[in-house]
């Protein structure tokens, strides 16, 4: 898979000193989706926006297509389309206008067929003709993502696409999201909803403080740093471990009637057998066993965590 | 050049003046209908001629440019403005398309708006008074690049202000004042000695005297001096707008 995005250096401190971008260093290929992950300020928008052209980078280089973002804009731009995180768009203008502007901008006739297939793809073909402003906030979001793929973009980016929409609109925007994948769409999209990341990402990039903390594929990152959580409710409640349990690296929860076990599952053995064999042996009594699997969320959180210690 | 993306631009800022058509045609025939109550026949009464025209008519060129200048201003200014206000700038600049082109597509549309309201005064002008243009087609031009002009000062105004307070500043401030004062309503030579030369120092006189000339065959100063005044505007606005998208100021942060 060739790489359709690629930033060497991307620098970006603005008037005032703040480092919203520092040294950025990104590859992403062609045809996948990456989901930016990163708190509030870490520089995911900032970034998206130095690569559609908004904001002026003030070091390093990046190419979209091939093509440098300053030197050759007008051939990277072509391939780019945004979806910005505000929806931002003129209230008194009719649907099928703005979208007909946003084609036009970037250089191409007019496509009755294609605006039809795609306001009829985003539900909006019945409200062609309504004023912006007489639309639900979900139906802008859609007018955003039909302005941004009237000029078929090969690059797609979504800055934070369902943030504020109810779940069922989310799960749409996520099918068309896969759809537009599978079209060869190279989607790039930042969330705050690391279940978003988890249910349609195929890499992970997680930045913070204007860094690239790492980009993996997503089930690697999820196998690599996640873990399994091994709850085991006693029939008795304890004060501390007992002596023969210390070796197991336990801790008591739930006023002392649970032990927890942290377990990696990339081991060769997991230690549970020889655990409950120990526990047996201790002379405890066992209730009920649980087991559940830490999430995306988890690991993004502990990587922003160990990034700012 | 990014014709398409020029003219979408255009189409949609004239999308814009088609939806208050009425109104932008009502307003500038009922406000020259007002000044030629008030100016032409109140005032002029008490006027004979002036430099061999009826004031009636003297007044036609002063008045096309002190609504022409104006509203090009205005336009201008809010067309550019109100993207920024609302954030659809994004769109234009994320786009593959270069300053020279936006500013064509903005301004484009800025002048013809005024450039049309600056021909319904005309016409509405030939109801109550007698007009002879020596040069119709010479003053047609003065006014496209008046138009041009002020609408390229307009959306430097437009690039550069930060709130609504901030728009209407220079328009009511500068524009306006140095129209008034500009002889858009007497000749110079009516003026005392004094005032005549300060007014020399008035850009906009040159305008209106090049605009009447036009008309009459005479004006404040030569037309050769209006006509390197109107260069001269254009090109400081031009290099404004060059500055500012190379600098990104206001717009690209």
């Amino acid at each position: 898979m060739t790489d359709i995005v690629e930033t060497r250096g991307l620098t970006k401190t603005y008037k005032d000193g703040v480092k919203a971008l520092r040294d950025v260093n990104l590859n992403i290929r062609e045809g996948e989706i990456l989901a930016l992950l990163g708190p509030n300020g870490a520089g995911k928008t900032t970034l998206i926006s130095t690569l559609c052209g908004i904001v002026q980078a003030t070091g390093g280089y990046a190419r979209i297509g091939g093509f440098d973002i300053e030197t050759e804009y007008r051939s990277a731009r072509r391939l780019v389309g945004l979806v910005p995180q505000e929806v931002v768009l003129e209230p008194f203008e009719r649907v099928i206008n703005t979208v007909r502007l946003s084609r036009g901008l970037f250089g191409k006739p007019d496509d009755k067929e294609l605006i039809e297939r795609i306001l009829r793809q985003l539900s909006l073909w019945d409200k062609r003709k309504s004023r912006i402003k007489e639309l639900s906030g979900g139906m802008k979001r859609r007018v955003l993502i039909a302005k941004a793929l009237c000029h078929e973009p090969r690059v797609l980016f979504l800055d934070e696409p369902t943030a504020g929409v109810d779940v069922e609109l989310r799960r749409d925007m996520w099918k068309i999201l896969r759809e537009l994948r599978e079209t060869g769409v190279t989607i790039i999209l930042t969330t705050h909803y690391i279940e978003e990341a988890e249910a349609i990402a195929d890499r992970i990039a997680v930045v913070n403080n204007g860094e690239i903390l790492l980009v993996e594929e997503k089930d690697s990152l999820m196998r690599r740093m996640g873990y399994k959580i091994l709850r085991i409710e006693l029939k008795e409640m304890l004060r501390e471990i007992p002596e023969k349990l210390a070796e197991y690296n336990l801790s008591l929860a739930d006023g002392g009637t649970t032990l927890v076990y942290i377990y990696d599952t990339m081991h060769d053995s997991t230690g549970i057998t020889r655990l409950l064999q120990s526990i047996s042996g201790a002379g405890l009594k066992l209730n009920d066993i649980q087991t559940t699997q830490s999430s995306l969320e988890q690991i993004f959180i502990d990587l922003v965590r160990e990034d700012a210690a | 050049m990014n014709h398409r993306a020029v003219m979408a631009i255009y189409a949609f800022e004239m999308k814009r003046f088609f939806r208050t058509l009425l109104q932008s045609f009502i307003s500038p025939v009922i406000s020259t209908s007002l000044y030629f109550v008030v100016f032409g026949a109140a005032i002029g009464s008490r006027i004979n001629q002036v430099e061999g025209v009826s004031y009636g008519s003297f007044i036609v060129p002063g008045l096309i440019m002190l609504t022409v200048m104006s509203q090009s201003v205005s336009t201008a200014s809010f067309s550019i403005y109100f993207p920024k206000f609302i954030g659809t700038i994004f769109e234009l600049l994320s786009a593959p398309v270069n300053y020279l082109e936006i500013v064509i597509g903005y301004v484009g549309a800025s002048a013809t708006k005024a450039l049309f309201v600056g021909l319904v005064i005309l016409v509405t002008s030939t109801f109550f008074v007698d007009l002879n243009i020596q040069y119709p087609i010479a003053m047609l031009a003065f006014l496209v690049l008046t138009c041009i002009s002020f609408s390229l000062f307009g959306f430097i105004i437009g690039i550069w202000a930060q709130n609504f307070e901030q728009l209407q500043l220079i328009p009511l401030l500068i524009i306006t004042p140095l129209v008034f004062l500009g002889g858009s309503f007497y000749s110079l030579s009516m003026l005392p000695p004094f005032w005549q030369s300060v007014s020399l120092f008035n850009p906009v006189v040159y305008l209106i005297s090049g605009f009447r000339w036009l008309f009459f065959g005479q004006g404040d100063v030569g037309l050769v001096w209006s006509l390197v005044a109107m260069s001269l505007f254009i090109a400081i606005c031009l290099g404004l707008v060059w500055l500012i998208f190379k600098t990104g100021y206001q717009i690209r942060n």
